[in-house]
């Protein structure tokens, strides 16, 4: 079987910047913070009262009002970013290419805001004012589903849950399905909505895995700089369209970038530390290039996982060179949870998106707020200005609870 | 009398959101639209609006906007 090409020919996103792909991205390369407090319940036992939160969002554009209510925010985010994405492809569903056209987008969480709802109103009403529509409202496949329904797409549905590489996994393994011909576009990417959750909020709070700098939240999020303290929760969602090549010239569509590697691999270390000297990273990015057929010397940008907590940032630092050696030195390498905080399990779609935008506009996203490089990091980190240049290979990283790492490998379409 | 018809036509029209004028005699699932689903949760909002509880069986009988009406008007305070 001749090696069939993946590009991404749309874009999709929801994020604490905006609630569009062009606004985001405006946002992002004018290194602005979409970090606020969190006003959705009384936030202020905790120990963090702040985080990227969506605003000023409007499910009806993309769904009637009667199945909105009927879900979890998260799905409304997946479903408006996968929207977004299938208009921005220019694609058609019709009755020949419907059951070649699949989607694969995940959360990390979930509906854990709708359960915690459902579940109070179990304990003030009882068993009969259980919603039927609570399960399929808050169960992490149902972006997926939903968008099928939507659209009429009948080729392979599903949704992967990878914690905080959600993202990566859907985009990277509905690339393989491509690749391998059980579908010629997949719509992929993740979705996340948890700052509007008590016991999420807690949750991560209790693990010491959240910045407390509550005085300064457009602060909070500092990769790589010596005073980070955690990563900053956001909601959000990011979704690609990608399509079999020969399929996008037949079409005419407009190409953002090719994915030519994915690699993954598990820490099998610690439930959320990531492995010492970033192993497990490591084997990940190397996994991707060798997939891709390309060597370190040719990277480079690095859409970073960088969520801004003091363990993961030198891990990640020490991974890039591991699987880089010398050229980590060279390669521009930026974290955008600098600016939009943390999207969990859409962390990967967003930055899938960001990447495949630096990749088509030659510009490296800035990270903003790196005031004092922390000396155990000491890379190129783009500090505070986004950067004009070339970028013919990237890279976007992922690494989450449970040791499960994913690195998807960018090319510029010329 | 009226009055429980115009409060659960409201209920139908929000549960299962039809904003034209909705038939006394209109059918739930054959002329709103509503699925298996849909009848179940307006269900339970009639139960919640009228503080009764419908069991079972007679849910399941009450199928038009005329036939929710009338289990009220019978069995609600």
């Amino acid at each position: 079987m001749s090696k069939r090409r993946v590009v991404i020919t749309g874009l999709g996103a929801v994020t604490p910047l905006a609630n569009t792909v062009a606004e985001t991205w405006d946002g992002i390369i004018n290194g602005r913070s979409g970090i606020t407090p969190i006003d959705s319940f009384d936030i202020s036992p905790f120990a963090t009262t702040f985080g990227g939160v969506i605003r000023n969002f409007d499910i009806t554009q993309y769904i009637p009002d009667k199945d909105a209510k009927r879900m979890d925010a998260f799905i409304h985010y997946g479903i408006a970013a996968g929207c977004q994405a299938i208009e921005d492809s220019g694609i058609e569903v019709t009755e020949a290419n419907a059951d070649r056209i699949g989607v694969a987008i995940g959360a990390g969480i979930g509906g854990i805001t709708g359960i915690e709802e459902c579940y109070a109103t179990y304990e003030k009403g009882g068993p009969r004012r259980i919603s039927p529509f609570f399960v399929p409202g808050n169960i992490i496949n149902m972006i997926s589903g939903n968008l099928s329904i939507k659209y009429g797409l009948k080729g392979p549905n599903f949704a992967i849950v990878t914690a905080c590489t959600t993202g990566t996994h859907n985009i990277g393994d509905a690339s393989r399905l491509i690749k391998y011909g059980d579908a010629d576009v997949m719509i992929a990417g993740g979705a996340e909505r948890c700052t509007t959750s008590p016991t999420a909020m807690g949750g991560f709070a209790s693990a010491k895995a959240l910045s407390r700098r509550n005085d300064d939240p457009q602060a909070a999020s500092r990769p790589w700089d010596k005073d980070r303290d955690g990563f900053v929760l956001s909601d959000g969602s990011g979704v690609v369209v990608l399509e079999e090549l020969e399929h996008a010239l037949a079409r005419g569509a407009k190409i953002y970038a090719e994915v030519v590697g994915y690699g993954m691999s598990g820490d099998a270390y610690h439930i959320t530390t990531p492995s010492a000297g970033g192993e497990g990273a490591a084997r990940c990015m190397r996994n991707a290039l060798r997939d891709a057929g390309l060597n370190p010397e040719q990277v480079d940008y690095i859409n970073a996982h960088g969520t801004s907590t003091p363990a993961g940032d030198v891990g990640e630092t020490q991974a890039m060179k591991a699987a880089l050696g010398g050229h980590a030195y060279k390669v521009a390498v930026s974290s955008t949870k600098s600016m939009i905080g943390h999207l969990l399990g859409a962390a990967g779609g967003i930055e899938a998106v960001l990447t495949a935008l630096s990749v088509k506009n030659q510009i490296a996203p800035p990270t903003i707020n790196l005031e004092n490089q922390d000396p155990e990091c000491d890379l190129d980190y783009v500090p505070n200005t986004a950067r004009d240049m070339k970028i013919d290979i990237a890279i976007s990283n992922s690494f989450g609870f449970g040791g499960t790492n994913g690195s998807i490998v960018f090319k510029r379409y010329a | 009398m009226s009055n429980i018809e115009e409060r659960v036509k409201k209920i139908v029209a929000e549960q299962l959101g039809v904003k034209e004028d909705i038939a006394t005699d209109a059918s739930f699932v054959d002329d709103l639209g509503a699925d298996s689903l849909d009848t179940v949760e307006l269900v339970m909002a009639l139960e919640e609006e009228f503080e009764c509880e419908i069991p079972d069986d007679e849910a399941e009988k009450i199928t038009t906007v005329q036939q929710a009406i009338d289990y009220v008007e019978k069995n609600a305070q």
